[in-house]
Order: C-alpha cells, then structure tokens, then sequence
C-alpha cells in the first residue's frame, strides 16, 4: 500500500473522516429544520389540512393563516353575507368562502412591535453596560473585582423563573407590570451578566498598549476607548449581543407572568391564537414563522462577526 | 532634520528618587537619573529588574509612589501621558490592526487636529524617511516584523515630540534583523535630534546604540554612564559581571588595603594594582579582570590548569582553574594551549579594579580618576 505524500499530510483530515463528518453535519441539520420546516409548511395550510391524519405533505397552499394571523372574525348568516357588496380583495374574498367577515386587526401586529422595542432595547442596554462593565473590569484595579464578577454570574446560577414571585411583587408595586420598561429592565438584568463576562473576556484579549499608545499620543482614555478598544471588540460585541437577543427574543416564563396587554410579546401570544373549536394552528404556525424572521436577519447579518467571536483566541494570534 | 539646529526645544529628562511598588513589591527603588537633551540614553538590566516601569513612569503610563520626575526642569509627575509630548515605542508595536499603515501613522496627529492635507503631508515624509513608503496603503496585519517596527517608530516620531520612549523595540526581531534596525534606529536618532530613552537587556544592542548607559538590577540604577566608561571602570560588582562576554573575573580574597598601595596580597600572591585612594579594614575583596586583561605567562605566581578552551576565531577563551577560583583569560586564538597544562596568569595592572565583595562596591582607585581608558 503507498500513501501519496503530497495529497495527505498527518494534520489534515483523511477523505473518508471528511465525509463522516458531512454525514454527521448534515443528518443533525436535518434533524434540526425539520421541525421549522414543518411549522413553515403549517402556516400554509387549511385549519383542516393541518390537524389532517395521516400528516399532509402535499397539500394545496392556502394563506388562511396569515389572515386569520393578523385578523379577528366574525361568523355570519348567510342572508347577512349575500346582502354585502361583493368582496373587493381576495382577503375579503377567503374570509367570506369560510362564511366570516372581518371584524378588525389581530393584536398580533403590536405583540410583535413589543417584541421587536423589548428583545432590541434590551440587548442594546445589556450590551451597552455589558461592554462598559467589562472595560472597567478589565483595565482598572476595582476592590474585591474577583467576588463582584462572581456575584454578577450567581444571578445566572439558577433558573430566571424562581425568583419570579418575589419579581412579581416587586414590579407591581412599582408599577411596572405590563410595560416596555419593566420588561426591558428585566431582561437587561439578566442579560447583563452574560455580557459582562462574555465581553471581558474578549477585552481582556486586547493589550493594554493600544490604548495606552493612543493616551501618550493626546487621547484621553474615553477617546481611546473609543477609537481603539471598541473597534477590536467587535466582534465579541456582536457575538454578545447575538446571545442577549435570542434571550430576549424567545423568553416566555416573565412574559406570561408579567404582561397581558399593553407590554406582551409574541412568545405568550402565540399559542394562545384560537380560532373557532379550539387552537388555529395554521395562524400559530404563520406566527411562529414571523416570529422567527427577525433573529435570523440579525444572526446573518451578524454571522461573520459570530463566527470568528466564537473562535476569537484561536485566531487572533 | 525635524528641529530646528540649536532650536530652542530642550528635552532633559530628570528622575529623582523614584520608587515604584506594586503591592509591597518593590519595582523601582530611589533612582535618580538625568538624561540630558538628544542623548540616546538607554537603560539596560536583566528580566524584571523594572526598567519597564521605570520607562512607563517617565510616560506617564504609571504613577510612582514616590519621587519626581522633570521635563526640562518642569516637574510632571502627576500629569497625565497626553499632557507630557512624549512617544513611546511598545516592545508588541501595538499597532492598531483595524487601520491601514497610512491611519496607523496618522492616528497621533488626528488628535492634534491637525488638517487632512497637513497630515497627509507629514504622514508621507514620516514614511519616506522610514522607507516604508510603498506600504502605506496596506493593513499594518500582514507586514514583517522588521516593517511593523518601522511603522511603530514613524508612528512614534510623526508627532515629533520632544522624546521618544522605546521599550525593547527590537526585541520580537530575529538577530540579524537587529543589527540593521539597531544602526537605522542610530541614524534616525542622529537626523532627528529628539532625546531617546531606550530599554534593553541586550548589552551588545546597548554598547552599540547608546550615548549613556544606565545598569539596573532589581529596580536600583547601578551605574551612569558612558558604554565605555561603564565597560572599563564598573562601579559595582554586579555591572562588571552583567557586561562582558565572558564577564569579568572575580579573585576572592581577605585583607586590607591603604590609600597610596599599589599592590594587594591576594591569597599570598602579590597582584600590582592601579594606586588605592581609600583606607580599608580587613575584609572580604574581590579583584575584578576582565578575560582580555589576562594573559597567560610561565613567570606569573597566580598559577591553574587549563579547564578548557573556546575557540572564537581569531580569539580563544581559556577557563583556567586557581586557588583563587576559575579564571577565563582571552588569548589570541593561534597560541597554542593544552587542556590540564600548568600555566601562569599576568594581570595587566592599569585595568584592574579592586571590590568590597560585602557591598559590592568598586574600591575608588587610579582606575577610576583617570583621563583616558587605554594602555
Ligand atoms: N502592574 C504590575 N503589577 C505587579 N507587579 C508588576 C507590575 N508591573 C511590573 N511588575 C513587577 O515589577 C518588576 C519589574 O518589572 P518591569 O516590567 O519593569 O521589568 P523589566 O526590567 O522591564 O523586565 P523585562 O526585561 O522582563 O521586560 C517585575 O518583577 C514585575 O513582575
Ligand atoms: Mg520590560
């Protein structure tokens, strides 16, 4: 047997280990989109096509989800409907097919603004004091800084929802049950100490000289901090922020507990869309799939910072 | 080239009695020093013995815990780094990675706001003087460590301040590398005229490159001086063996000595000496050659067998084992030396210094009251 010295080298991988590999990426892939992929294919169906046994995977698209989504409807007669004027769009048209007029807009449309103020105003927060905490643990002598980095984490040391009463009481008698700002403090609060240790880490991989050549060259150290510190801790900044968001994002325990109206998000909203007997999966799905659009944006929009912030030691040097 | 001839912009240097400690340890103890106006000074010592912090105090980098230090007789202690119109040179370059050599070189004048054409301009005569011209446009990421040197130095003298601060600048370079950029940092130093302080551990980069040489151990300054006069006429046991390949040779011995003595009594063999200036009491000495001031002579009554030898070219080095210890004596390489032969060692009296091996101190004598260092 001989081995081509050129093509293998001890380091790299042999082809058939490269293969394993594939099989192995592309089997968990699979195992994990298909799920998605079927509540993408839900929000397409009919609320009959989607309870169908067995499953329909072919089955003729319908947007009835998307409608009821974003609608509420009443059912009428059918004297009252042949006595409208003829439908004038085809979401009028669907709806009335189903013996229904349309009654107003669903309160998906603000669960989702809440969303998007609370998920977005939290992370920024959490990021913002995250990578300022970080900084001044990082660069300064700060008393007892290895106790206060400890106690920060223990925050994180047990689940967010057993401190959920005592959360409760306080926020209602502080009034902010149910608001943008109770909700984005919260998550900032929980968030923040992720970030603080996330994001230290990553500055604590930017020498000090840089910024003390930018101090001796006329900068104060804000200037420095500016100019040169935070360009380097990009990428740990997205990478954190990535994390604060998905927290934020997806959070469902504070969010049932907390909110009901003014300040809920998606997440308590969407199981609960009913349509008539029971739950309306097809508007849940179309919802879960919406729901989903906007940490995907941020995620790819932020991927290649996500990448290298997650190897950062690794390639730094 | 950058100041005015005999301009009126002075940049001496002074420290007084500055002590730094980190948390009881002590880095720097009580060092005074004064380094006068375009002197290339460098302060040279072994791994840890604070000369970095020594440099990062006079920066403004690191407050001392006691002491002063004065820019042109202005004292500057408490000031703040940007207030003190000083560069400084890291041993890493710390170059931003996130700009482009040309923003690289022109970050220091941006803060200064100095106008875009302006800086341009300054920006491209830094480079050119650097020859790092045909980079300026690269990311400072990709480039040898012999370019990232030069941008870390243009980045240091485009804002011509009134002195440069380099930390072991050549340090991450490859030997022969050194050489060059050691004789190009001396030309720059000469063209610019700026006071340079200049940190290395390096003897030989600090022969070569310096006006004065300051000799740290464990954070006090040994000596000041000349690299001539620090070679020839050490001032402490510890500067004598630090410089020197191989170092000098040390003779144990008991005795006393009397202002006026030429000669010393070392364990019985009589050695001349340069004339003592000082009276001492009986006590533990030391006899400091150096290898090229021994030669080895059949009449001589400090007596050894060759060790061995090391041949270096037209030198060789001799280990030669006495009563008072090991001797290494630096002989022309053609004269013929077998191992384990008796030999005798001459001492060439007008180089020899005489140390109170308790303190360490050089004994004043002739040596060091003398005008010039050869014969
Ligand atoms: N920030 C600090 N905290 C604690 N100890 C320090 C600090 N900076 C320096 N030291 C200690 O002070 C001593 C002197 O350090 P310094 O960096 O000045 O040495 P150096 O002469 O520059 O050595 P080297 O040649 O290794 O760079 C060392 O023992 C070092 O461990
Ligand atoms: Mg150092």
């Amino acid at each position: 047997m001989s081995v081509d010295a050129q093509s293998q080298s001890v380091l790299a991988p042999g082809p058939w280990s490269k293969r394993f590999a594939a099989a192995v990426v592309i089997l968990y892939a699979g195992l994990a989109v298909l799920p998605l992929l079927w509540i993408f294919l839900t929000g397409f169906k009919t609320p009959p096509d989607s309870i169908a046994y067995p499953p329909k995977f072919v089955f003729e698209p319908s947007l009835e989800g998307y409608v009821n989504l974003f609608t509420t409807r009443s059912r009428q007669s059918d004297d009252y409907l042949a006595g409208l004027p003829p439908p004038t769009n085809w979401v009028d048209r669907l709806v009335r097919s189903r013996n229904m007029v349309i009654a107003g807009p669903s309160k998906f449309g603000q669960r989702f603004v809440n969303s998007v103020i609370i998920g977005f105003g939290s992370t920024a927060l959490a990021v913002v004091l995250g990578t300022l905490a970080a900084y001044g643990f990082s660069r300064f002598r700060v008393p007892l800084a290895d106790d206060l980095l400890f106690f920060i984490l223990s925050t994180r040391m047990m689940p967010p929802i057993a401190v959920a009463i005592p959360i409760y009481l306080m926020y209602r008698s502080l009034g902010l049950t149910d608001s943008h700002l109770g909700m984005i403090l919260l998550y900032t609060a929980v968030n923040v100490s992720l970030a603080v240790w996330l994001l230290k880490g990553f500055i604590d991989e930017i020498p000090r000289e840089y910024e003390e050549a930018a101090m001796i060259d006329g900068y104060t150290r804000f200037q420095a901090f500016w100019r040169v510190v935070l360009p380097q801790a990009a990428t740990g900044i997205a990478a954190t922020a990535i994390f604060c968001l998905i927290f934020a994002w997806n959070e469902y325990a504070f969010a049932v507990l907390l909110t009901s109206g003014e300040a809920q998000t998606t997440p308590p909203f969407i199981p609960f869309i009913i349509g008539e007997g029971g739950q309306d999966w097809p508007a849940v799905a179309a919802g879960t799939t919406l729901f989903l659009v906007p940490i995907v944006v941020f995620t790819v929009l932020l991927r290649r910072h996500l990448l290298r912030g997650i190897t950062f030691g690794a390639v730094r040097k | 080239m950058f100041r005015p001839a005999g301009g009126a912009i002075v940049a001496e240097i002074r420290i007084e009695n500055l002590c730094k400690e980190f948390g009881g340890f002590v880095a720097v103890r009580g060092s005074t020093l004064t380094i006068e106006d375009r002197c290339f000074f460098v302060l040279l010592g072994p791994s840890g013995c604070g000369k970095t912090t020594t440099l990062r105090m006079i920066a403004g980098l690191e407050l001392p815990t006691s002491g002063r230090i004065l820019l042109d007789g202005e004292d500057v202690t408490r000031r703040r780094a940007a207030e003190r119109d000083i560069a400084f040179v890291f041993q890493l370059y710390a170059l931003y990675p996130h700009m482009s050599v040309r923003e690289n070189l022109g970050f220091p004048l941006r803060c200064q706001g100095m106008a875009r054409a302006a800086r341009r301009r300054r920006v491209e005569e830094t480079a050119a003087l650097l020859r790092i011209d045909h980079l300026l446009d690269r990311s400072v990421t990709g480039l040898s460590g012999g370019d990232r040197q030069r941008v870390a130095l243009g980045r240091a003298i485009v804002r011509r301040p009134k002195a440069f601060l380099m930390d072991e600048p050549l340090g991450a370079l490859d030997t022969e590398f050194r050489h060059l950029m050691c004789s190009e940092l001396r030309n720059l130093h000469d063209r610019i005229g700026a006071t340079s302080v200049y940190v290395t551990h390096d003897q030989l980069e600090a022969m070569s490159l310096a006006d004065r040489i300051a000799v740290m151990n464990h954070g006090v300054v040994e000596q000041v001086g000349p690299p001539q006069e620090v070679y020839d006429r050490p001032a402490t046991m510890y500067v004598a063996d630090f410089l020197g390949s191989p170092p000098m040779n040390f003779l144990a011995f008991d005795g006393s000595v009397h202002r006026g003595d030429r000669q010393v009594r070392v364990n019985g063999a009589v050695v001349e000496v340069p004339e003592i200036h000082e009276d001492r009491a009986a006590g533990p000495l030391a006899l400091g050659v150096r290898p090229e001031h021994v030669s080895l002579s059949d009449v001589s009554a400090v007596r050894g067998r060759v060790l061995g030898t090391d041949y270096l070219g037209t030198t060789q080095i001799v280990t030669v084992t006495t009563a008072h210890g090991s001797v290494k004596a630096r002989v022309p390489a053609a004269l013929p030396v077998a191992v384990d032969e008796v030999v005798g060692l001459e001492f060439r009296t007008p180089h020899l210094a005489l140390f109170d091996a308790a303190s360490g101190r050089a004994l004043p004598s002739a040596l060091y009251y003398r005008e010039t260092t050869d014969g």
